[in-house]
């Protein structure tokens, strides 16, 4: 076990506390001084962006299990406690948070000018909530965090959303909390059993990890988790909150949205759903492969008709998470490995997309692709970091995307042929729907006039973009920097999930067994 | 029987006297003097008498034993409640001394009649004699009706008051009739007894009896506004002067819960399987009835009565499942539901004018901007009344769903979350109001006083506290039902 602390603080306590406490001491600062505020929302992003980079490095590549645990009795009465800890899978996706806050902070600096200080405090406050998901290994503890970071969500849509927030806001809320309802009662369920089973009153995930549940219940239970999750993600059919929420959103919460909230569904299905209820997770591949290949191809068609830039890349969000989903639901090293690098590069990628039409937006003040042409003439800065990006997005060799997307599709083919091909037409749609955009926005003649006087990049933009450019080829020509971290915990995982899963088949053919055994002697009987 | 009582015994029932005494000394006040500075010594009177009695009942705590030839009791399942109605009275009375001046209703009679309420719901919570309880029950309501109709001027604050006296003056009518029918079946007036007689008498089923406890159900389902017995609740919440609604939605419920679960958990554990089905079937209406209209309220005092009636549905979900270890789920709920709805009563007071008893939801629009703190506290208190967590709502929603699942009502305890889903729709709409909205033609000033601030923050801390330190109080609330063993 690695132990590591700042301040004398637990490192994942400070990490989940400390954009807690910026928002709290924000809340003193007079609304007038919005320098202030901005900068002291910036300091603290900036100090738990350092703080969580040691993270990185203290993290044992080797090691199993879960690092840097903390463990603490809360109510141990009903068993819920306050129990943290990271893998090599959630370490990435802490890093990925701490480092898109900072991003988000950074470029809200001049597109918020209205309720400046409540905009800051509930980014911290979402900030916080966010790190406590990936954190909690207790399901009451990560039940709080995960509807804590729907308040703060639904108020940066909501205040400093676009014409049709108030709508999007309340979609948001309502698709995400109507999935958790039924989630938090097959938490109740699984704990009661848990209980019957053992006579230990418990919360704690590790524990539950070895609870055996017939195959039958394990179907019922893992519907609940998965429909939570799968709003969240979002999978084809209950995508549907998705685009609105990401249009009308604020460029930041656009970001974080598509960076971090959204992969809070996918880490759901790794570290609870799955694990949890291997056997039916097994049993649903091709359902939810086939959900996973129809959003591909699905969110690809329909982004490539639609005519706002931050709804395309909504839908093309639809098609990279489904990418995700592919490769972890094909239960293989490739696979599952690629589905979380997916998730990083759809944080780095998408992010980074939202972030360049923020910028086109605060100078136009339209998204619509056709009041846009030619634009790579008057904003030749711009050009290049929109053209990286969408290059990475469309996973151009060389860029973090291809690497994520092949080693999915290398997974998919390995577990089923029929699903590789169908999702790879998705790349070549991913193409189509991403060039033709840039195409029409960057390149041709300036049609519109208002067009001529745009102005380029400036100092704290290009800041902003150069980091996004920066992981994007990082983690594109180095990716075994970030698979070191990922090796053990996904192999781990793995085989944590094949090994209950075949102890569940084996613990209903034994029933199955009996039960045979048993209709043979009545039927025996009879006959005498 | 030894008609002797004691003199030493009444040291137990100290809370109640004393309530008895200011309430008194409240109504001499009331008749010598006028004004707002009778008003206001009264108000701090009310204060002092809750907080003394509040001293005193803290002090009985753990003692359990029956006094007066078995009339009364004193346990800490009482001593849970009455606790719980000290503290209600005395937000409530501190609220008042704001509110009752501003629509010139203050004075001694008034918190005389907060007073005598309260005592009725004590009454009511620390007996297990039906008459006793019956009588604690018409104590509180003779109360209650008198206070709905104090503004006299406001012809709904009138309706309300004729409206609850006349229905509930019918459901007194069922739950005594309920009474003497279970008496005529079984010749018991005393629930504990009752108990042992069943446990003798098993299997036990006589007509008379069914329909007795049917009647006791129709009674007690009027005072905690289940369906279909909620007709009057959003009349009376609406008409009646806000700090009595608020009154009334947190004591006057908790009171019914309180006899009602004491009764049923006592003695008719036996016929669970029989009322348990009805119930079933009233709890998922009063869930989705009260959570579907208050979707389309546009009035505020009359949403959160919407709400209170799903509220009493979550409540029920917990009642249904007859498990009496997990009987404390139902005391934890009722207390953060205490706070919440206090809290959110005292915003709508703040933001409604003076005269005008109403509170549309465009007077919230904008407010966010126009008072932060207030719009800070009133989305606590929305927040929590929707579950969301760390606050005392969702422990309170998480105990009493655990509750049902661990009975294994799965249908029910689905069908709870999702209508929690429809009660956010609306609890989010007045936030929405508050933080999305412009404000709405000119936006009356609020009624900014440190007392109201006081009784929110109270309310908040109190919220924080349950939500994310649940164990003392549920520990506490564990204590107060280990009396049904």
């Amino acid at each position: 076990m690695t132990e590591f602390s700042v301040f004398g603080i637990p490192i994942l306590t400070f990490l989940i506390f400390f954009p807690l406490l910026g928002a709290v001491l924000l809340l003193f600062v007079k609304r007038e001084n919005t320098l202030l505020i901005k900068a002291g929302a910036l300091i603290f992003s900036l100090f738990e962006l350092f703080a969580s980079v040691p993270l990185f490095y203290k993290f044992s590549n080797t090691a199993k299990g879960m690092q840097f645990v903390e463990k603490a009795d809360w109510f141990p009465d009903w068993g819920i406690g306050y129990y943290l800890g990271i893998d090599g899978i959630s370490l990435l996706l802490v890093l990925l948070t701490t480092f898109l806050t900072v991003i988000c902070v950074l470029c809200s600096w001049k597109a918020i000018e209205d309720k400046v200080k409540e905009y800051y405090i509930t980014f911290l406050f979402l900030e916080t909530a966010m790190i406590g998901t990936l954190c909690a290994l207790d399901l009451v503890l990560f039940y709080i965090f995960w509807e804590l970071m729907l308040i703060p969500m639904y108020l940066l849509i909501g205040i400093w959303g676009g014409p049709n927030r108030i709508y999007a806001a309340i979609k948001f809320f309502l698709f995400t909390m109507a999935g958790s309802v039924l989630m938090l009662v097959a938490i109740l369920y699984l704990y009661f059993y848990y209980y019957n089973q053992s006579g230990i009153y418990t919360f704690n995930v590790m524990e539950l990890y070895k609870a055996s549940i017939p195959i039958a219940k394990q179907y019922w239970l893992f519907a609940a988790f998965a429909l939570s999750f799968a709003i969240k993600v979002p999978m084809f059919p209950v995508h549907t909150w998705l685009p609105d929420a990401h249009t009308e959103a604020p460029t930041a919460g656009s970001v974080i949205l598509a960076g971090v909230l959204l992969k809070m569904g996918t880490y759901g299905f790794i570290r609870f759903a799955i694990p949890l209820f291997p056997a039916a997770a097994i049993d649903a591949v091709p359902l939810m492969s086939i959900l996973a290949v129809i959003g591909i191809i699905y969110g690809a068609i329909v982004s490539m008709m639609q005519p706002d830039l931050k709804r395309l890349i909504a839908f093309s969000s639809v098609s990279h998470l489904g990418y995700v989903m592919l490769g972890i639901f094909a239960f293989n090293m490739q696979g599952v490995q690629g589905g979380i690098y997916q998730m990083l590069n759809h944080g780095i990628s998408t992010g980074g997309l939202f972030l360049i039409v923020g910028m086109i937006y605060e100078r136009r003040h339209t998204r619509m692709i056709s009041d846009f042409g030619g634009i790579s003439k008057v904003m030749p800065i711009f050009a290049v970091f929109f053209m990286i990006i969408t290059l990475s997005s469309i996973a151009l060799p060389g860029t973090n995307g291809f690497v994520g997307e092949f080693l999915i599709l290398l997974g998919a083919f390995k577990a089923n042929t029929v699903y590789g091909v169908l999702a790879t037409t998705g790349v070549i749609l991913g193409a189509v729907y991403m060039l033709w955009m840039f195409q029409r926005v960057m390149f041709g003649v300036i049609t519109k006039d208002a067009n001529r006087e745009l102005k380029d990049l400036e100092g704290r933009e290009i800041t902003i973009l150069c980091c996004m450019v920066f992981f994007i080829i990082l983690m594109g020509v180095y990716p075994k920097m970030f698979f070191n971290k990922m090796d053990t915990s996904v192999a781990e995982y793995l085989s944590l999930v094949k090994n209950r899963n075949a102890q569940a088949r084996m613990l209903e053919q034994n029933t199955g067994a009996t039960a045979k055994v048993a209709t043979e002697a009545t039927n025996t009987n009879m006959t005498r | 029987m030894d008609a002797l009582i004691p003199a030493s015994e009444f040291r137990w029932i100290m809370p109640e006297i004393i309530l008895t005494g200011f309430g008194l000394l409240l109504l001499i006040i009331g008749a010598l003097t006028k004004g707002p500075v009778a008003s206001k010594i009264s108000g701090a009177l009310c204060i002092v008498g809750s907080l003394l009695g509040l001293v005193f009942t803290m002090n009985m705590w753990g003692t359990n034993l029956d006094i007066f030839n078995a009339l009364y009791t004193i346990d800490t399942y009482g001593t849970f409640f009455k606790g719980l109605f000290l503290i209600i009275l005395a937000l409530v009375a501190l609220v008042s001394v704001r509110y009752a001046d501003r629509e010139e209703i203050g004075g001694g009679e008034y918190y005389a009649l907060l007073m005598f309420g309260v005592l009725g719901m004590m009454v009511m919570t620390s007996s297990h004699h039906f008459v006793t309880i019956f009588i604690g029950l018409e104590v509180m309501s003779l109360s209650i009706y008198i206070l709905c109709g104090l503004l006299r001027r406001d012809i709904a604050s009138v309706e309300a008051a004729l409206k609850y006296f006349l229905l509930g003056a019918f459901a007194t009518g069922f739950l005594l009739y309920g009474m003497s029918m279970i008496y005529g079946s079984t010749g018991i007036i005393d629930v504990a007894e009752l108990k042992r007689y069943f446990l003798m008498k098993q299997p036990f089923s006589a007509t008379m009896f069914i329909i007795g406890l049917g009647l006791l159900l129709v009674g007690f389902g009027f005072k905690i506004a289940s369906v279909p017995f909620h007709m009057w609740t959003p009349d009376v919440y609406q008409g009646a002067p806000t700090s009595i609604t608020a009154y009334m939605a947190t004591g006057v419920k908790a009171a019914a819960f309180g006899a009602l679960i004491r009764i049923f958990f006592t003695a008719f554990i036996p016929f669970h399987f029989g009322w348990s089905e009805i119930i079933w079937i009233l709890a998922v209406l009063t869930m989705t009835v009260g959570n579907i209209t208050a979707l389309v309220q546009r009035d505020i005092k009359r949403m959160l009565a919407y709400s209170s009636i799903a509220h009493a549905g979550y409540i029920l979900v917990a009642f249904i499942t007859g498990d009496r270890a997990q009987a404390s789920s139902m005391l934890y709920y009722l207390a953060a539901y205490t706070f919440m709805n206090i809290g959110a009563f005292t915003a709508v007071i703040v933001m409604q004018k003076k005269g005008d008893n109403g509170s549309d939801l465009d007077s919230f629009a904008g407010l966010g901007a126009r008072y932060p703190f207030i719009a800070l506290c009133m989305s606590i208190f929305l927040l929590s009344l929707a579950g969301v967590p760390p606050l005392a709502g969702f422990m309170g929603k998480f105990y009493v769903f655990s509750t049902a699942v661990k009975a294994q009502y799965y249908w029910l305890a689905i069908i709870g979350f999702l209508n929690s889903v429809v009660a956010a729709y609306y609890y989010l709409r007045v936030m929405m109001y508050m933080y999305f909205k412009e404000p709405v033609g000119e936006s009356a000033a609020a009624d900014r006083a440190p007392q109201y601030g006081l009784v929110m923050l109270i309310c908040i801390l109190a919220l924080l506290y349950m939500g994310i330190f649940p164990k003392v109080f549920i520990v506490m609330a564990q204590k107060a039902v280990g009396i049904f063993g």
